[in-house]
């Protein structure tokens, strides 16, 4: 493959003249030089272009969703087609968005470079986990060619083992895609372990490693049982072996158990490497060492072992017992806790900061705005006496958007933002890009918000058609997805045009500590020449401001201090 | 007295449980809301902090052009962090403690209780009363316990009445019990909120509650209507009611089984390859054994009405499906 034979001298950021310096984007040419890569930055730039593709096809269809609940009655689709689209609209931005989204693409990218590494452990599996993707996404899109998927996202039995639609094909694709997800998890787990330079304990990496770190261990552990509850779905349709089948003997509750065993914990895996992305955007446009490292950390891993012991609260109107109710309840609040305090912590980071409102902030504090709501109207969702009657109302489908979407996407487009000159070599516009992180905050509220009220008065989720006394939260809400839909088409299509206008980024246009900003941008083929020097990922002032540079070089006057 | 009245009156229609929840017209009501609005200040106060929080420090703090001066602060402060770990911690204790003392009432229902049978299907509910009387709304007397003993026939359902604040799923195979107690005279929604295929946001009945001695009255009124009404008007409201109307249409359309429009006399396949006459006993052993006979082209779906539908509302549907003439087409 690689021929260029490269001098060591030249790679890595060394500011200064232009130095001759290889970079991933242009180090080999042709469709095949990309089909077949090994390289985890190209593998994390595909994987960024389907995930943001399928984020495009979900996104449609929600907006085809929010027009059809315009007003009352049927506009323009039946309620078959209402129930497939927001069926489809579930399961492609779950498991062909939001699930890979920042650790396969984001991640992909970063990972290794923050670990001053080559490539993550297994450089085959991980381009493996790529083509599962494609193929499990090849897959969904069968289901919707050949008799559409009605089901939910959710797969509920014994809805989904008796409905018409190919439930056997959306389940198949979405077992691949469960491979896809264990396979990046293995490869970062290993990477993590096994590739830290020399002088990078554990408490001396990224919080984002500390976050995708928490996330690999979900990955891994939760999603076999997803695999194998989706394979028992399978069996029962084809062959009827009566596990979920109540005429056959069988519980179709336990599919609930079964399928929230994985998917509670997999909101984790959505939400983990968003926080991981928040932490190292506040301490970077703070200007600040992120405050409480440790307690950060450790509550990453806090919210990955217990949000394997709460998937019951999706379960208190199932008709489980009492007792298990209880139980789960108590557990649930437990995983509050290392979330507030990661909020808290962020805050803390900003005081007595520099703070830039460089678009990536923007998003920051937007998802310390969003996060906040979606993370306190969680309490309602466990408090048990409420949730009877909130449950399975739009307040549900709020809080979770406020989450994953509030959270997640924002984490994402900050982190995209974020890592874009790295990524590109181009710096974007940084005005229209500040206005369109605006844009998709005021259409994100006005479309979600709305939902809460609503939904604490009653309006139940996955509805076709609703009663008239709603229509006016349903406006508001479908008038702030246009809006939403306009500014997010905006953000991406603003970092698209800097790949033609944009200026030439430095190595570390922010400012950061982290090992990633010290390659040149684009990063070289082998990001970097000899293994660098690892100091504290979030001594800001180990760099400065440069005129020449228009980015930040290495502060000579630095010294390492021993407190961090 | 007058004083309080007149501070509520400068708190914004927004931070009030009247505009956030429907009508408290069950004993839970109370329960629920007032757990449900302190949580919600909890959450305001928490959220003004942060949010206030972070946009004052982001004003306060903000860069202003590119040269900036990292003043050093401290990264790291146990009491402070060890502050803010513990007082959610307390205060998550409270929460869970009240949402459990509500729920565990929920969860045990009364002796003595007023019974109902709760029969769901896709799309339909069917309410047995005490004495066996059957109707698609609920009647309920007012200030007494109801416990509805719920199960389904095909899908899981769930039955909610946000103004009871009460809900609980339907499922399959097994019963599941729900309680509550109105305090209010007058109709309340019901709805169906676990996803259960087409007509899922169809499937929403009323229920009525009255003073003493009411539900039998207006029980009494139902069974006396269906005695002596026209069969073929019965049919048409036992049509719509319980739920034939979700996959029948009687214009003619296909939906998911045959329209009834000038159904009546005519011949057609079944999947076993015979041919079979539309006629009274036909009708009769597809409402009660839907899946001895199933209409070429369509899919064996459909859910049998044995022991939910009288022999008055049977004969009525016979006689209404009679009564739907192909008139013109032909």
């Amino acid at each position: 493959m690689a021929t260029i034979v490269e001098n060591p001298s030249l790679t890595g950021g060394s500011p200064g003249a232009e130095p001759v310096v290889d970079n991933y984007l242009t180090f080999t040419r042709g469709w095949k030089s990309w089909a077949f890569t090994l390289d985890h930055k190209r593998i994390g730039v595909m994987y960024l272009f389907a995930t943001l593709g399928a984020f495009f096809v979900g996104g449609v269809m929600a907006l085809l969703l929010r027009s059809e609940l315009f007003f009352p009655g049927q506009q323009f689709l039946s309620p078959d087609m209402y129930n497939h689209m927001f069926t489809l609209h579930g399961a492609v931005m779950t498991f062909l968005f939001i699930i890979p989204g920042i650790p396969a693409a984001q991640g992909n990218f970063v990972l290794p470079i923050m670990l001053g590494a080559k490539d993550v452990a297994f450089p085959r599996m991980n381009l493996g986990s790529f083509y599962l993707w494609i193929f499990g996404a090849i897959y969904l899109v069968a289901a919707i060619i050949f008799g559409g998927l009605d089901t939910g996202w959710t797969f509920y039995t014994p809805y989904s083992t008796t409905t018409n639609t190919s439930v056997i094909l959306a389940t198949t694709g979405v077992f691949i895609l469960g491979f896809s997800s264990i396979f990046t998890g293995l490869n970062f787990i290993v990477t993590i372990h096994t590739m830290r330079p020399p002088g990078m304990t554990w408490f001396r990496m990224p919080l984002f490693l500390w976050a995708t770190y928490a996330t690999a261990i979900i990955q891994v552990l939760a999603t076999p049982v997803l695999g194998i509850t989706l394979l028992l779905l399978i069996a029962e349709r084809a062959v009827g072996i009566g596990i979920f089948q109540p005429e056959l003997g069988g519980d179709p509750v336990l599919f609930q158990h079964f399928f929230w065993f994985y998917s509670h914990p997999a909101v984790y895996i959505m939400i983990l490497p968003a926080m991981g992305v928040i932490s190292e955007l506040i301490s970077t446009f703070s200007r600040k060492h992120i405050f409480g490292y440790r307690f950060i950390a450790y509550s990453s891993i806090a919210i990955a072992l217990l949000g394997f012991l709460v998937w019951g609260h999706h379960m208190f109107t199932s008709g489980q017992s009492a007792v298990s109710a209880t139980m789960f309840s108590f557990l649930t609040f437990s995983v509050s806790i290392p979330s507030a305090i990661k909020v808290f912590n962020w805050l803390a980071t900003m005081y007595k900061g520099s703070i830039s409102f460089a678009t990536p902030m923007v998003y920051a504090l937007s998802f310390i705005f969003l996060f906040s709501i979606g993370g306190l109207t969680g309490l309602f969702l466990g408090a048990l006496s409420v949730d009877i009657h909130l449950h399975d109302t739009y307040f549900v489908v709020a809080h979770f958007h406020y989450v994953m979407m509030g959270g997640t996407l924002i984490a994402f487009l900050g982190g995209l933002t974020y890592w874009w000159p790295k990524m590109t070599g181009r710096m974007y516009d940084e005005f229209s890009s500040q206005m369109a992180a605006i844009g998709v905050f005021i259409g994100f509220n006005l479309t979600f918000f709305p939902q809460f009220v609503m939904g604490a008065r009653g309006m139940p989720r996955r509805y076709a058609d609703y009663l008239p006394e709603y229509e006016f939260y349903h406006q508001l809400s479908t008038i702030g997805a246009f809006v939403l839909g306009v500014a997010l088409v905006a953000a991406v299509g603003i970092l698209v045009k800097s790949l033609w206008t944009g200026p030439k980024a430095p190595a570390n246009p922010w400012g950061s500590a982290t090992l990633e900003w010290q390659c040149s941008s684009p990063p070289p083929h082998d990001n970097f020449a000899t293994t660098p020097e690892v100091g504290d990922p979030y001594a800001v002032e180990s760099v400065k401001w440069s005129d020449s540079e228009h980015g930040y070089v290495k502060n000579p006057s630095y010294v390492p201090s021993k407190d961090h | 007295m007058w004083l309080s009245k007149f501070a509520v009156s400068f708190v914004p229609a927004q931070l009030t449980s009247s505009y956030w929840l429907p009508e408290p017209n069950s004993t839970f009501a109370p329960e629920v809301d007032g757990l449900f609005m302190f949580i919600f200040w909890l959450s305001v106060f928490f959220f003004v902090l942060i949010v206030g929080l972070g946009v004052y420090f982001a004003l306060k703090y903000r860069r202003v052009g590119t040269t900036e001066v990292v003043v050093p602060s401290a990264s790291h402060n146990t009491a402070l962090e060890a502050t803010w770990s513990l007082i959610p911690t307390a205060l998550i204790f409270v929460i869970f403690g009240w949402g459990f003392v509500g729920f565990v009432d929920m969860r045990t229902p009364p002796e003595n209780a007023y019974e109902v049978q709760v029969n769901a299907k896709k799309w339909a509910w069917n309410f047995t009363y005490p004495g066996g009387l059957q109707d698609s709304d609920l009647h309920l007397p007012i200030d007494q316990p109801t416990v509805l003993t719920m199960t389904s026939d095909d899908v899981i359902h769930s039955l909610y009445i946000p103004a009871f604040r009460a809900k609980m799923d339907v499922v399959p195979g097994r019963y599941n019990k729900l309680w509550f107690q109105p305090t209010k005279t007058g109709e309340n929604v019901l709805f169906c909120t676990e996803y259960c295929g087409r007509e899922h946001s169809g499937m929403n009945r009323k229920v009525f509650v009255y003073e003493g001695g009411g539900v039998e009255k207006k029980l009494a009124e139902i069974q006396e209507t269906m005695d002596n009404m026209d069969p073929a008007e019965l049919g048409k409201i036992t049509f719509t009611k319980s739920g034939c109307m979700q996959c029948h249409s009687i214009d003619g359309s296909k939906k998911v089984g045959p329209s009834f429009l000038g159904l009546f006399g005519t011949t057609h396949d079944i999947t076993t390859g015979e041919k079979i006459t539309v006629d009274e006993n036909y009708i009769r052993e597809s409402i009660l054994e839907p899946m001895a006979k199933i209409a070429a082209g369509y899919n064996p779906q459909m859910p049998s009405y044995k022991g939910q539908l009288r022999e008055k509302q049977i004969e009525g549907l016979i006689a209404y499906i009679k009564s739907l003439k192909n008139s013109s087409s032909k």
